[in-house]
């Protein structure tokens, strides 16, 4: 049995937004429950007051318009995979969806919780910052805002979301032709695993075939999920060759701050930073050989 | 703590019952109905043996709050078949030998009908990939996957043929 609680059942985002400015510290979100419903039996979270999301129509859907696709925060990211705008313009993302938890818990936990978590290792993150991803955060009394998802997390599960705010969408800029993203999580079993570290890559090639734009972002090697700027850098208008592919993954693997768990030493994680990397870039680098510009 | 009356639709059958709100879909499933078919085993998400269908989609009913599953379609393994009249996915289990101990089996089975329900011809890895959240400890998965590949073959056949299910 769960400890008590009061559980709040709103129908509409407002609601909702007023029940929490209203019932302030001690109250928690529920969505899907693959965290909160397993905290709260393990006594790690002891919420007095528990507001429930999954019925809010407002926190749900995919939508691609004015530019940007947005993804409801209650979305599940079983549902990542059922999209085609997130197939089309978002690949990392749906790769690291396939390898979210399992498929009975992709049924239920949400884009939404999975940021709201701020695990070091959330498989969503690092897709999503390659992409410039940003939140978008309500409350009663401030309304609604966009902060990018870089500065969103602030360390081992926080976040900059204060108490009264809901995060209630996710988006990002849909990305010109040419963009290609790659997605690789190393974990210690095929399924159900908690990545030992992970790492998204994008590269947007101009006409000429160097490298226009870039994002590299890791995760579980440091206290929050990092973009890698240094090694970005040393691609930037460049041609992805092994040389620079080969500077870009030693750039990256420096910047990361990991510590050793059960699931991998400090050392592990920061070499297998630079070989994700360097084997992410090289993907990207073959698969667009030949087909320089798609349009 | 308030207490609120929740319907719940299980195997077709609807059931009202005044609940409190910490008690998770799981519980009342196996204390309040007796679908002790419902395994209890981790209760955290990570075993799978609680697996039902919620309209339509597999999850692990011990993650879920029953005011969460208020008027909900609900399927549980003893809503699929009986012992006189069992469903394929059963049969198969059964004839394939993917049982053992059975504590896994009704998970099995409900992720295996998940699965069959969208994709009817899958393959070995994208059976592996929809059990990946049911754990069994026993046999090991090589008769599990067989007994689902065996069952959509049949209920292929099945509808397949003239005067079979629609």
């Amino acid at each position: 049995m769960l400890a008590e609680f009061d559980l709040l059942m709103p129908a509409t985002l407002d609601e909702a937004l007023s029940a929490l400015a209203e019932n302030g510290p001690g109250t928690a979100l529920l969505a899907g429950g693959t965290n909160l419903v397993v905290d709260m039996r393990s006594g790690r979270h002891r919420p007095r007051v528990v507001i429930n999301l999954d019925r809010l129509e407002e926190l749900r859907g995919i939508r691609c318009q004015d530019g940007y696709v947005t993804i409801g925060s209650g979305v599940t990211v079983g549902e990542l995979l059922e999209n085609r705008d997130i197939h089309q313009y978002a690949h990392a993302l749906c790769q690291s969806a396939l390898l979210f938890a399992n498929p009975l818990i992709r049924n239920r936990a949400t884009v939404g919780g999975n940021l709201a978590d701020a695990s070091p290792a959330a498989d969503t993150v690092p897709p999503l910052m390659i992409m410039d991803g940003e939140v978008q955060l309500a409350s009663r009394d401030g309304g609604f805002h966009w902060v990018p998802l870089d500065s969103f997390i602030t360390g081992v599960r926080k976040t900059i979301r204060r108490p009264d705010e809901v995060i209630t969408s996710i988006r990002f800029p849909v990305p010109p032709a040419g963009s290609d993203t790659a997605y690789y999580k190393l974990g210690l079993r095929k399924a159900d695993a908690i990545s030992v570290v992970s790492a998204a890559v994008r590269i947007d090639r101009t006409e000429d075939g160097t490298v226009g734009r870039v994002r590299i972002a890791l995760g579980s090697v440091a206290p929050r999920p990092m973009r890698a700027y240094a090694g970005e850098q040393a691609l930037l208008g460049k041609r992805l060759d092994p040389e620079s592919i080969g500077e870009a993954a030693r750039l990256a693997s420096e910047a990361v701050s990991p510590i050793s768990d059960l699931r991998g030493s400090a050392n592990y994680r920061r070499q297998m930073a630079c070989v994700l990397v360097s084997r992410l870039l090289h993907q990207i680098s073959s698969r667009t050989a030949g087909q320089p510009n798609e349009e | 703590m308030e207490m609120k009356l929740i319907t719940l639709k299980v195997n077709g059958r609807k059931h009202q019952l005044a609940l409190p709100p910490n008690i998770t879909l799981l519980r009342v499933l196996r204390e309040h109905l007796n679908y002790v078919d419902v395994k209890n085993g981790c209760e955290k998400g990570d075993c799978g043996a609680c697996t039902v269908l919620v309209n339509g989609k597999a999850v692990n009913s011990c993650l879920m709050l029953a005011w969460q599953a208020d008027g909900a379609d609900i399927l549980t393994d003893t809503g699929l078949g009986t012992s006189q009249n069992p469903h394929p996915i059963q049969s198969a289990f059964a004839e394939a030998g993917a049982a053992q101990c059975g504590y896994c089996t009704p998970g099995m089975i409900m992720a295996a009908k998940a699965l069959l329900d969208v994709n009817p011809h899958p393959n070995e890895a994208v059976i592996r990939e929809a059990i990946s959240g049911n754990l069994c400890r026993c046999t090991g998965y090589g008769q599990i996957v067989r007994a689902i590949q065996m069952a959509a073959d049949r209920m292929e056949a099945e509808k397949a043929a003239p005067g079979g299910e629609a």
